[in-house]
């Protein structure tokens, strides 16, 4: 079996660079540093946990305890498009648990599953603070409310959210 | 002559479609070559009525609603500029019954203000609350919020006063203040509102409280899941530099205080305020062992005040109106008022800001409206997913921290969850304990290990085995739970699994007789 080569390719390696000169210096710099990777790469590679460690002179399992401990940073890419729908309480009010069936249904997977097509990522979340418009669904950074079955097919079905 | 027309732009807002509205009604208006100015201001939290259009006119603001991009034309067509009849106009704002009977003092100009226009904030009262600390010694700031009766306002109601004062009386090279806008309870959306719209009310609550006890340095622990709150945040903190509030010496001061966001990562555990403290320090959200509290040995060690969201967003108005003025509302010890959050399903679902004492039933009624659903309310969780389940019988409960923990019950942050009778009480308990299985820091075995076992016992129950052995059992881990546990997330996770249990015990299988 041929695995995956270990080392980062170079556009990686450099916003892993990137951000560890933004937030190397500053006091709790490794969420910061967690988030700017993620937010450019869209996951955080194993393969830049030790340099990470090394920059802020933490040990690897450090890196590693805190990075495994988020539910919101992700160790493998995901989907061009992440679904997070909301669990909690008051989406479940009004029907929630109903839409979470109906999306695995409609993509074909279940959380935390990317769809074949690698075009979406489904996630539970646990409160949008969009409670008084239950259901609530995030796309990427857009929160939507009031979602149906319908209208999840709909943010989903048609091209490309927004 | 130009027109100013206000499209909230808050998460809600956005979520039922606000954007698209407000880019309608500026391609309309462009179209028909009428000068309109465009706020985006925060919501009034009415969010049945969103997207709410308003109108500035000469008697005051007309309000349109729920207004979707197809109204758009005939609303110019009705002539909404001027306030014209149209089948979504809700008449002048303020009178809406919602709103006019509420008690708005931390939310004053949420809604009505630009949010990141720092000249509208100060036409506003922004501001005055600062100016009046820097008149006075540290102590007598910090005594004034010590006599306002302001308790913390993200669930523990610690009075905010003798927090300050432990800080104000250490010495210390280096104090911190942070501000916990890990907003994670469900049914609760205040802390997000007032970030989105008016966050510099927020600033000036930190910078007053760095004045009083001698703080450099600032830093508000926001939640991912708020991207929005985020955008506006960061963008009210570069101005509040321009202008001076913030850095080297802020608005005379004498004194630095630089500010900050810090993004949390997904864990509901760090809106614990030691847990956030881990992780801001960059490890791991696990709770600390308190003593020694965060006042004396907090952030990097260091003496800091760590309060929510609305407490320091009420103190500008403490400062600015005296805290007299403020104390007045509530009852008992809850001085001031509460902004709750009505949320699930209800019809009018929204933001109530009210002093304290009203009942639940006026709130889930006369604001509410009932369910959105039309059947009958059947629970409510008041408080987040860690608070209890009332029954209809619980609902002229007033809203006052005492007299919640006397029924077993917390109000927490505020936020009110209704529930019609479909609801099913057993998975609502069972999902309490599944959802503290997933949050739980793991420091500590009862947290960790109860709530695990706590869904397994819930799950014999479901399916109706041993009923009778399986509901001691599950008082029992209750118990150990509740006393054992290191924090609020296993110590109060038995709060909505018991109420559930002793409430509804039907739908666990149990008669109400032998459930008690």
């Amino acid at each position: 079996m041929i695995t995956q080569n270990k080392a980062m390719d170079e556009s990686k390696s450099e916003v892993v660079r990137e951000a560890i000169d933004a937030h190397r210096d500053r006091p709790g710099a490794l969420l910061p540093l967690l988030h700017h990777v993620q937010d450019r790469l869209g996951y955080v590679p194993e393969e830049a946990l030790p340099d990470i460690a090394r920059a802020l002179n933490l040990s690897r399992a450090e890196v590693h305890g805190a990075l495994s401990f988020y539910h919101h940073f992700r160790r493998s890419p995901p989907g061009r498009h992440v679904i997070r729908i909301c669990r909690a309480e008051a989406c479940q009010s009004m029907g929630g648990e109903r839409l979470i069936s109906h999306a695995r249904t409609a993509l074909g997977v279940d959380f935390h599953e990317t769809t074949s097509d690698g075009r979406f990522t489904l996630e539970p979340v646990y409160c949008l603070g969009n409670c008084a418009c239950s259901p609530a669904v995030m796309v990427d950074e857009h929160v939507y409310g009031r979602v149906s079955a319908q209208r999840f097919d709909e943010i989903v079905g048609s091209g490309e959210p927004q | 002559m130009s027109f100013t027309v206000y499209v909230p732009r808050d998460t809600s807002a956005e979520s039922v479609g606000a954007g698209a509205v407000a880019r309608a009604i500026a391609g309309e208006a462009a179209r028909r070559r009428t000068a309109v100015r465009l706020v985006r201001n925060g919501s009034r939290g009415l969010y049945w009525l969103e997207p709410l259009v308003e109108v500035a006119t000469p008697g005051g603001r007309m309000a349109y609603g729920p207004v979707s991009t197809q109204d758009v034309a005939s609303l110019f067509e009705a002539d909404f500029l001027h306030g014209g009849e149209h089948p979504l106009r809700l008449g002048m704002t303020e009178s809406i019954p919602y709103l006019k009977n509420q008690e708005r003092l931390t939310f004053a100009r949420v809604g009505i203000t630009d949010p990141l226009s720092l000249d509208d904030y100060v036409a506003h009262e922004g501001f005055q609350g600062l100016k009046r600390a820097l008149d006075m010694t540290p102590a007598d700031v910090v005594q004034a919020v010590a006599r306002s009766g302001l308790r913390g306002r993200g669930g523990a109601a610690f009075p905010a006063g003798i927090k300050w004062k432990t800080v104000l009386d250490i010495p210390a090279d280096q104090k911190y203040i942070v501000c916990n806008a890990d907003e994670g309870d469900s049914g609760t959306f205040s802390d997000r509102m007032i970030m989105e719209g008016d966050p510099l009310v927020l600033i000036e609550g930190m910078v007053i409280a760095a004045v009083a006890v001698g703080a450099t340095q600032g830093y508000i622990y926001l939640r991912s899941e708020y991207p929005l709150a985020e955008a506006v945040l960061t963008e009210a903190i570069a101005i509040a530099y321009e202008r001076g509030y913030l850095g080297a010496d802020s608005r005379g001061a004498g004194r630095r205080f630089d500010l900050e966001v810090r993004r949390g990562a997904g864990a509901y555990i760090c809106g614990e305020e030691t847990s956030l403290l881990e992780s801001l320090e960059g490890k791991r959200g696990e709770v600390r062992f308190k003593p020694p509290v965060p006042a004396i040995a907090g952030l990097f060690g260091k003496p800091t005040v760590v309060n929510n969201v609305i407490t320091f967003a009420s103190v500008p108005i403490v400062l600015a109106r005296g805290a007299e003025y403020y104390s007045e509302f509530g009852m008992g010890r809850s001085r001031g008022t509460l902004p709750f959050q009505l949320a699930g399903n209800i019809k009018h679902g929204g933001l109530v800001e009210k002093a304290f004492g009203l009942t639940l039933r006026e709130l889930l009624y006369n604001y509410g409206g009932g369910s959105a659903s039309g059947r009958p309310i059947r629970a409510v969780q008041v408080g987040g997913p860690l608070g209890a389940y009332l029954p209809e019988s619980q609902f002229d409960t007033p809203l006052d921290y005492e007299a919640f923990i006397n029924i077993s019950a917390m109000l927490g942050h505020g936020g009110v969850v209704a529930f019609d009778d479909t609801v099913d009480m057993g998975r609502m308990a069972r999902y309490a304990m599944e959802f503290c299985a997933n949050e739980s820091c793991g420091k500590c075995t009862p947290c960790r290990i109860g709530s695990v076992r706590g869904v397994e016992v819930i799950d014999r129950m479901l399916a109706n085995r041993d009923l009778k052995a399986n509901a001691e059992l599950l008082r029992e881990l209750c118990d150990t739970m509740l006393n054992g546990s290191l924090c609020a997330m296993g110590g109060m996770t038995p709060y909505p699994v018991l109420s559930a249990l002793n409430h509804f015990p039907e739908d666990f299988g149990l008669e109400a007789r032998s459930a008690a």
